[in-house]
């Protein structure tokens, strides 16, 4: 249940992030979360529904997608998605891989609304 | 409505201060370790043997992070070496936070290995970078061999996987070459050894890679120091 930890720094990088955006209201924050982050999207978009609720920051949405494991063959330059944790080379049967993506836990962008866009303009794009 | 960029981590702040840590360790010559399992995979007996190995001059320190109680410091305090223990209220993993603010009690110049016994827990804590060296992950063979596959994500950070307990192999239906080869399957460089915290020897693999790591981070120690000189 470190959700809650990480439910609680989404937010207060948000913070931050808007402290440079004077005016701006945040709409949705997106994440990039690996297979192998250890980290439950439902869990987390449970928590920080928790985190927000009852704050001015309550109809910030959370956009979390989930990047699967993908990996690079060292020795014959194959680029396979990983089946089921299998790390070894699906072209060469090489064990000699590494990872090219499925551990992050980052940020990827934050929607904000701002004065030259107004809430009716925007949902009229939607 | 405007998309802005945001590309750092989500536990950058975290990131930051493990990465102050890492620095000062590497600074000071500090083999840093931080141990990760399950409750009861053996986590402090290995500890407690290993310190009670060590020869008296050796300048180690530990940090052991539990939920509750500060039971695992009074065992592993009984071995002469300087103990802390870290009560985290109800937190399921340490962070870099804790490990800053306890190590302030300490003077690094007078450590040479520092073992993090992190809260007893195979998920979170590998989302939380403590400054170490390596990640080690425990294993007990009263557990189950397909744990690597089931928690890939600590198997995957760790340098090594301690499989421990291992003079229980002749009563459980435990198969260590699978739970290996499962390691091996989501992590193909991992370092493994075999351990039993009660068995003569038992210990001997762990030590001799415990050995090897230190004598390791010193030369690394002496030639950044020879590189500023």
């Amino acid at each position: 249940m470190h959700e809650l930890s990480i439910a609680e720094s989404i937010l207060a990088a948000v913070r931050k992030e808007l402290a440079g955006h004077p005016g701006a209201r945040p709409i949705r924050v997106g994440l990039r979360i690996g297979e192998l982050a250890a980290v439950d999207v439902d869990s987390l978009t449970f928590c920080f529904e928790a985190v927000v609720k009852g704050t001015e920051w309550e109809t910030l949405q959370l956009d979390a997608r989930v990047c699967p494991q993908r990996r690079l063959c060292r020795d014959c330059r194959n680029q396979f998605a990983v089946v089921e944790y299998n790390a070894a080379c699906p072209a060469c049967a090489g064990r000699n891989t590494s990872l090219t993506s499925g551990d992050e836990l980052d940020f990827d962008y934050l929607e904000v609304e701002t004065d030259a866009t107004p809430a009716a303009q925007v949902k009229g794009a939607e | 409505m405007q998309r802005l960029p945001l590309k750092s981590k989500v536990l950058n702040e975290n990131q930051i201060v493990a990465e102050s840590l890492r620095e000062r360790f590497r600074e000071h010559g500090i083999l840093c370790l931080n141990l990760i399992s399950s409750p009861g995979s053996g986590k402090t007996a290995l500890l407690e043997r290993t310190l009670a190995s060590l020869d008296p001059s050796t300048r180690v320190c530990v940090l052991t992070g539990d939920i509750q109680t500060d039971n695992d410091a009074r065992r592993l305090a009984q071995y002469g070496f300087p103990v802390q223990q870290i009560t985290t209220g109800g937190t399921c993993h340490l962070d870099g936070r804790m490990i800053e603010k306890h190590l302030a009690a300490w003077n690094l110049e007078d450590i040479d290995l520092l073992f993090i016994e992190n809260v007893g827990n195979l998920v979170c804590p590998s989302s939380y970078d403590l400054g170490e060296a390596s990640k080690i992950v425990l294993l007990s063979v009263t557990e189950g061999e397909d744990k690597p596959l089931k928690y890939p994500s600590i198997f995957f950070k760790s340098d090594l996987f301690i499989l421990t307990k291992i003079d229980l192999l002749p009563y459980v239906p435990f198969d260590a070459d699978v739970a290996e080869a499962n390691a091996r399957l989501v992590h193909p460089g991992i370092e493994i050894v075999r351990a039993s915290s009660t068995a003569a020897g038992g210990l001997d693999q762990w030590l001799a890679w415990l050995t090897q790591r230190m004598a390791q981070a010193q030369q690394d120690a002496l030639s950044a120091a020879h590189a500023t000189d």
